[in-house]
């Protein structure tokens, strides 16, 4: 019996008018990596930008059903509120975005924007955000400089780091791994693996065999819709739909 | 010869002759000015000139420093005034306003950009004089015709609006959504990340905005001498008369074709008003290429 | 929960004051556009715009029109615009294609920048020197020329920015088919650029004929309508700057600037439409 920490009702999302996402119905378990896979342009980053109300931000976005994140409609909450909502989930995105600022400050900046004024509490963490995204070494000699500095690989260590920093509960990540090299792409997910004894990862990937070497748990979107979801073993092992079949055998892409 | 090459052969070199002669008018405005000024400065050091604040032609007298001052404090409120009203504004339209208002919005800051001096400086004397004359003025308890310093800062202001407005949305629109994504996924509120992450990564264009919109205002002539009030003299209150440095020469532009001498203290203003325009434009064009090398999203 | 609270409060008090900020720059906008049309609109009749100037006995309010200002500032700004655009296509496709080094053509961007926001009262006086030491007077010539010399800039750098939007991997086709700079520059980018190039156009005449500083004395002012190159003109800005603290001039004032505003909401509108085709048809 799992925990499911994360479950969508009947979620619809219109897009400029565009249906994305279809009677989506799904369940995330705790502390568990789920991978969210399917061909490009199925919805997949709308799915995922909907868990932490990200899609708020965009003009011409309709939202109806349900999202459930610890028994809590989500969608019921007023604005307001909703930055507190999007601390507990973590977003790491395709590209890595470092903020306009030095190392320490990147990652330090949830802290401050939760208003942590403790220098040496901030220090802390910084150090072992840094530490547990494997940066530290890396960077403690310059943990002032600017973080555009950096490589990709390590900027994208640098977002996980600053998400991390505000000790959320989910880490959305959406292909986390597709503008890095193979080897930053390899330290990437390692820590996926290592972080998800504490948090619960939602991994959007559009290669299967990434979704294959580190998923407990998937969920296929195909159209914005679920045609499958469930463990990892079973799904590979046998897969029920005749999509998802030919998903897996590579006929569509 | 070939007709394709000698077509070819002439319009490359019109093209060249065309650039050639707006490179060379540069340069030539400038010695031009460097040229005429020289005269004054015959007869007069310098430091005469910059730093007294005795304008007396008829007696020989040409000292900047009174206009100076008044050239300084016109910009100067002028820029207090437009900065933090354009910056606002401009986040406002990209941030904030729904796409429906800001598609209206646009539009109307570009008509405001493309009105003529005269017409400002026209609405200022009918509104702006009047306003200060019977409102402001007493309110500080100062006495003034309207015609006064404060006047030609108000107006000048909002003629800085739409340069920095404009500015200013064309580099908040440059930054990334995932940029601002990434702000708001650690619970961040869209203040907070507009004072954080928007306005730092466009800090340096909003920095030469603000360049441009201060050589604009320090520049504009027609519409700050229609409410100034002419008096090139130390004021005493910012509701009193003044003259600017653009706004001196067109108020003497007469007495180009008369004085030599007097002709040459112009042209040493008109000087002056080249090479400050010249080094703002400087100052804006090194900072944002150092802000290129540091941040490149 | 309580921290939040106090976020959002920062937040909405700026939220204010954006909002504030706002209202007083539209706000200025409709104050402008206001008193213009107002004041425009009610001495805006036929004997206006078809007359010049009376000049009339002291003690006796002025009468006619403004014809003189429209007409001479039609002469003035509309032969400059077509000049200045003549050379400014010239020296915008120059610096694009590929005949000078970047280095070059960014030095000389810079010098267009800087021309462009110096105040235009030293187009004047450069105009002002050249016709003295010429030996020439105020006249419709001269004036046109600072004009000229005023747009140049402006259209140069519009037309810049739009030709800087034609892909290079159109440009690389050109060449490959055997063409040369000059074709290249002339076919390919002149045609994907036209829409900016019209709006960068539009741009130039709009400020062309608002300006009054670098006309004020070159191109001098007459009441009458000029019948020659030499003849010195009125212009609708110089009629402005010259009527404007008169109560009884104020009428032709207003009338004057009503036009330049309406000149300004068509150049504006005109160049919108055009930037937005520009965008619609680019090609990839």
């Amino acid at each position: 019996m799992e925990e499911y920490q994360i479950e969508t009702k009947n979620l619809n999302v219109h897009y400029h008018k565009l249906k994305v996402l279809k009677d989506v119905n799904i369940r995330i378990p705790a502390k568990q990596l789920t991978a969210v896979i399917g061909p490009s342009g199925c919805g997949k980053t709308t799915l995922l930008k909907s868990i932490n109300r990200l899609l708020d931000i965009h003009d011409d976005v309709k939202i109806a059903g349900q999202i459930l994140v610890n028994g809590e409609n989500i969608l019921d909450q007023k604005t307001n509120e909703v930055p507190d909502i999007r601390k507990k989930m973590g977003l790491l995105s395709q590209k890595p975005y470092p903020l306009p600022m030095s190392i320490f400050e990147n990652v330090a900046y949830g802290l401050r924007i939760h208003h942590q004024k403790n220098k040496e509490e901030i220090s802390r963490i910084v150090e072992y955000c840094l530490k547990e995204t494997g940066l530290w070494n890396e960077v403690k000699d310059r943990l002032h400089d600017p973080a555009t500095r950096l490589s990709l690989g390590q900027q994208q260590r640098l977002c996980l780091a600053r998400a991390i920093a505000v000790k959320p509960a989910v880490l959305l990540c959406d292909e986390p791994t597709s503008a890095l090299d193979p080897i930053s792409a390899q330290q990437i997910e390692k820590l996926l693996l290592k972080l998800k004894k504490d948090y619960t990862v939602v991994l959007v990937t559009h290669t299967l065999r990434q979704a294959k070497r580190v998923a407990d748990y998937i969920i296929f979107l195909y159209f914005g819709m679920v045609i499958e979801q469930g463990p990892a073993a079973e799904f590979f092992a046998n897969p029920k739909n005749p999509e998802t079949k030919a998903y897996l055998s590579g006929e569509i892409s | 010869m070939n007709k394709r090459k000698l077509r070819d052969f002439i319009g490359t070199k019109l093209m060249l002759m065309g650039t050639l002669f707006i490179s060379v008018l540069f340069f030539l405005i400038l010695i031009l000015l460097l040229f005429r000024s020289s005269l004054v400065l015959e007869s007069h050091s310098i430091t005469d000139v910059l730093f007294s604040s005795i304008w007396n032609p008829d007696a020989g007298d040409f000292g900047l420093a009174a206009v100076i001052i008044d050239t300084i404090l016109v910009t100067g409120i002028a820029l207090v005034i437009a900065i933090p009203i354009s910056l606002l504004s401009a986040i406002y339209i990209v941030e904030y306003a729904p796409l429906r208002i800001r598609r209206i919005i646009r539009p109307f800051v570009d008509v405001l950009a493309g009105v003529p001096s005269v017409v400002y400086g026209l609405c200022a004397f009918i509104f702006l004089v009047p306003f200060v004359r019977d409102v402001v003025a007493p309110w500080f308890g100062a006495q003034s015709t309207g015609l006064s310093i404060f006047t030609a800062s108000l107006i000048l202001s909002v003629m800085v609006f739409p340069i920095i407005i404009s500015l200013c949305i064309e580099s908040f629109d440059a930054i990334p959504i995932a940029l601002k994504e990434a702000s708001l996924s650690v619970g961040a509120t869209k203040w907070e990340t507009v004072k954080k992450v928007v306005l730092r990564a466009s800090a340096p264009s909003v920095i030469a905005a603000i360049l441009l919109g201060f050589g604009r205002a320090f520049g504009e002539t027609i519409a700050v001498n229609m409410v100034i009030g002419g008096m090139p003299r130390l004021p005493s209150s910012l509701f009193n008369p003044g003259e600017t440095l653009a706004s001196l020469i067109a108020s003497k532009y007469g007495e180009l074709m008369s004085i030599p001498i007097y002709e040459s203290a112009l042209m040493l203003v008109a000087l002056i008003l080249f090479i400050v325009v010249l080094l703002f434009y400087l100052l804006g064009f090194l900072i944002l290429r150092r802000a290129k090398k540091r941040w490149n999203y | 929960m309580e921290l939040l609270n106090r976020r959002t409060l920062e937040e909405n008090l700026f939220k204010i004051l954006m909002f504030a900020s706002l209202c007083i720059v539209l706000g200025s906008l409709v104050i402008i556009f206001g008193l213009v049309v107002i004041n425009g609109a009610s001495s805006l009749n036929i004997e206006m715009l078809t007359q010049t100037p009376t000049i009339s006995s002291p003690g006796a309010p002025p009468g006619g029109g403004i014809l003189n200002a429209i007409v001479g500032s039609l002469l003035l700004a509309l032969p400059a615009t077509g000049i200045a655009s003549l050379i400014s296509i010239g020296i915008a496709l120059f610096l694009q294609t590929d005949f000078l080094s970047p280095r070059v053509s960014n030095a000389i961007r810079f010098m267009l920048d800087v021309l462009w926001g110096i105040p235009s009262i030293i187009y004047g006086i450069f105009c002002l020197m050249i016709m003295i030491y010429l030996g020439m007077s105020s006249s419709v010539l001269v004036g046109m020329i600072a004009l000229t010399m005023l747009e140049i800039p402006i259209i140069t750098r519009c037309m810049d920015e739009a030709i800087k939007m034609v892909p290079i991997g159109l440009k690389e086709g050109s060449y490959s088919l055997g063409s040369t700079k000059f074709e290249t520059a002339v076919r390919v980018v002149r045609r994907q650029a036209f829409p900016g190039i019209l709006a960068g156009m539009l741009l130039g005449l709009g400020r062309g004929i608002g300006d009054a500083a670098s006309i004020l004395f070159t191109a001098g002012f007459s009441n009458r309508i000029p019948t020659s190159l030499f003849d010195a003109t009125a212009s609708l800005p110089t009629m402005i700057y010259n009527l404007y603290s008169t109560p009884l001039g104020q009428s032709k004032a207003f009338a004057a600037a009503f036009i330049l505003l309406i000149i300004v909401l068509i150049v504006s509108v005109l160049s919108r439409l055009l930037t937005r085709r520009l965008k619609k048809h680019i090609i990839k």
